[in-house]
């Protein structure tokens, strides 16, 4: 696949902790963003979603497997690095924290224009079209003030506006709206949605909120516990979950398009202590339903860890002994077992 | 027959540097024993100083005005000595921020035991970690976290012990705060579900705070949306997100899509500008600025809350007068793409 813009190979991300203990943050993932693909990378807190994120920005290394940009790897050198963030850009959560207080709006959108050596006659007017392309309109009025006379979601527009100036083919947005009110948060994700029909501006959008990713998002990928455990086109994954935790995950949405509010007990487990077998094993409904008992793998999802899934956007799948041997339909429990309608 | 709550023309002044602020515009509403009602709005529209106020925990010189009657007794000019009785054992209060409101220091056992001393003196040690046993369990958490600092615990674990703490003595009454906002899916679903089966369990009236009109909607018998410091819409709860009667009810509804919902799908929608600024309302209805729908009389004539006709319920009250004259509060042509402009103010 050369047509893909950032691509994650068996990525694995482990973490040293107190005591000798590893803990693995991303424990194997392929995962390829096109051009102009907005993806939403979604997953509860712990998961690994953030460190994913960061590893494919390099600003973490990761401990094996690779990550690719363009089709070629991810360089070394700061030098070139820095070349490679010009295309790639973050944009985090909590903009009065991205945000120097001290600093006018025009300091914060042409920082990374001067980071960068862009530096020049044509600073102002990058910064006046990266202001009007985040939705700051008229940009002049804004040039000189400062984040506190800002709204929340003007403050977020001025994070997003520093990203635009540098021209990124890529933006990794983590939570970009988490912290935003209720409709604010809209006017954020369709500005997403236009900087991508507009300008082919693709995304990598982190968030544990799925509304999210329906409203957005081409394609979904939800992690649990260091592993992509389903990934597919946004319609198929939260309208039809296969995997028992997508669908858990899904349930417990008001109006809910499948059925039942399925409560998880517990917490995502420690990073430091995966499960053995498959890693949802100890929290999964058909596990402690005996649905994987009578179905005769229940010896299986507590012994035998999945293959990574693969990269390959077009394919709907989903890391799980249960729906691997019955298809979808026998998830959901709603239909007769379906030999190998998904393989 | 007494309301749990009554709250009758609330009206809350805060004063300040900069002169008058007022957060909160005439509020009324009541709540019986065993009711939830939720209160949703953005920052800035008063939702919070109102839930401030049930406790009388604003600031001194904070102007509160009107009616707040707890069982029938006024929380305002009550004696402090009775305020003190009625928090914690009366009325309780889940804040937004665990990590902020629990004392970092000590262990959660003994926090949570500190509102049942200081509300039972006579009560011995045993009795009262006991009882924080108790708590803890009815909370979901094993006795042995109350040795727990809270750093020890997860984000949802101290959510948790915070709702143990409001339980502690017993309340008629708790005001969650965006209690589950915070929180992830999941761990947001666990505690929803744990006030839901403590509400019907015990009786005790909620008032759920939060920007999130999805979840409310969900959760609650009754909803009122607020908007700079009045309330706007009132109503059953789910009939408000799926059937709203006021443009902002509307918008807040539509910022939380249903998954599955066709005309949410990439479409991301919002409501373009800012809240108003309290210290300087526009004229009229306060929401016409920003309104999808608002007519010229909007911008002259203050609406008030008075009861439409929405479907499947008689409850349902808006201070809008394109609803009050039976019209749509959708805009007529396919929904025009949103606007990112943001007014300067």
């Amino acid at each position: 696949m050369n047509d893909q813009l950032l691509s994650a190979r068996d990525l694995k991300v482990s973490f040293d902790l107190p005591g000798g203990r590893q803990a693995q943050a991303v424990a194997g993932v392929n995962l390829d963003i096109a051009p102009g693909e907005i993806v939403a990378l979604a997953g509860e807190s712990g998961c690994g979603k953030s460190t994913l994120a960061r590893t494919m920005l390099a600003l973490e290394d990761a401990t094996d497997g690779s990550i690719t940009f363009g089709g070629k790897s991810l360089p070394k050198s700061t030098k070139k690095l820095r070349a490679f963030r010009k295309q790639v850009q973050l944009v985090l959560q909590d903009p009065t924290g991205a945000l120097n207080p001290r600093h006018t709006v025009y300091d914060a959108v042409a920082e990374g224009l001067r980071i960068h050596g862009i530096e020049g006659s044509n600073e102002y007017d990058q910064v006046i079209s990266a202001l009007s392309q985040a939705g700051l309109r008229p940009p002049e009025q804004y040039l000189n003030r400062y984040p506190y006379e800002l709204s929340g979601g003007q403050r977020q527009r001025v994070v997003i506006a520093g990203a635009l100036a540098l021209d990124p083919q890529l933006i990794i947005a983590d939570e970009p709206v988490a912290s935003l009110d209720a409709s604010v948060r809209g006017e954020i994700l369709a500005l997403f949605q236009r900087l991508r029909d507009d300008f082919g501006l693709g995304a990598l959008v982190v968030t544990h909120d799925l509304g999210l990713a329906w409203n957005i998002a081409d394609r979904i990928a939800v992690m649990y516990l260091g592993r992509i455990v389903e990934q597919g086109p946004v319609e198929q994954v939260l309208l039809d979950p296969q995997h028992p935790y997508t669908r858990a995950l899904v349930s417990v949405l008001p109006d809910s398009p499948v059925g039942d509010p399925q409560v998880l007990t517990g917490e995502a487990p420690d990073a430091s202590q995966i499960p053995s077998g498959c890693r949802f094993h100890p929290r999964c409904p058909l596990v402690a339903s005996g649905k994987a008992a009578e179905a005769g793998i229940e010896e299986k999802c507590r012994t035998q860890d999945l293959a990574v899934l693969d990269a390959d956007p077009r394919n709907w799948q989903s890391a799980c002994h249960y729906s691997a041997q019955f298809g979808r339909d026998e998830v959901r429990g709603t239909a007769e077992p379906v030999a190998d309608s998904l393989g | 027959m007494t309301s749990l709550l009554d709250i009758q023309d609330l009206t809350i002044t805060y004063r300040g540097a900069r002169g008058h602020v007022p957060a909160v515009r005439g509020v009324s509403f009541s709540l019986q024993a065993g009711e939830t009602i939720g209160i949703a709005g953005e920052s800035g529209s008063g939702k919070s100083t109102l839930g401030m106020s049930l406790l009388r925990l604003l600031p001194k010189e904070t102007k509160v005005e009107g009616e707040l009657l707890f069982n029938g007794e006024d929380i305002l000019t009550m004696k402090f000595g009775r305020l003190r009785a009625v928090r914690w054992s009366g009325a309780s209060m889940i804040f937004q921020g665990a990590m902020h409101a629990l004392n970092p220091v000590h262990r959660i056992g003994q926090q949570i035991a500190e509102p049942i001393e200081v509300h039972n003196p006579s009560m011995g040690a045993k009795a009262v970690s006991s009882r924080v046993t108790e708590l803890l369990d009815q909370v979901g958490l094993p006795a042995w976290r109350a040795e727990n600092y809270p750093h020890e615990l997860s984000g949802g674990q101290r959510q948790r012990v915070m709702i143990a703490m409001a339980l502690a003595c017993d309340p008629e009454l708790i005001i969650a705060d965006e209690a589950t906002t915070a929180l992830d899916v999941m761990v947001q679903a666990q505690v929803l579900q744990l006030l839901r089966d403590l509400v019907a369990e015990r009786q005790m009236g909620l008032i759920m705070i939060s920007h999130d009109l999805s979840v409310l909607a969900d959760m609650c018998d009754r909803v009122a949306v607020m908007y700079a410091g009045q309330i706007v819409e009132v109503g059953q709860g789910h009939a408000m997100f799926t059937a709203p009667r006021h443009p902002y009810g509307a918008a807040l509804g539509s910022a939380f899509p249903v998954i599955g919902d066709p005309e949410a799908r990439r479409n991301p929608r919002g409501l373009a500008g800012d809240p108003p600024v309290p210290t300087d309302l526009p004229s009229g209805c306060p929401f016409h600025p920003r309104c999808p729908v608002a007519r010229d009389d909007c911008s002259t004539t203050v609406p008030e809350l008075l009861p439409v006709k929405a479907p499947d319920e008689d409850l349902r009250r808006s201070a809008c007068l394109v609803a009050q004259d039976g019209q749509s509060i959708r805009p007529s042509s396919p929904v025009p793409p949103t606007s990112t402009q943001e007014p300067v103010t």
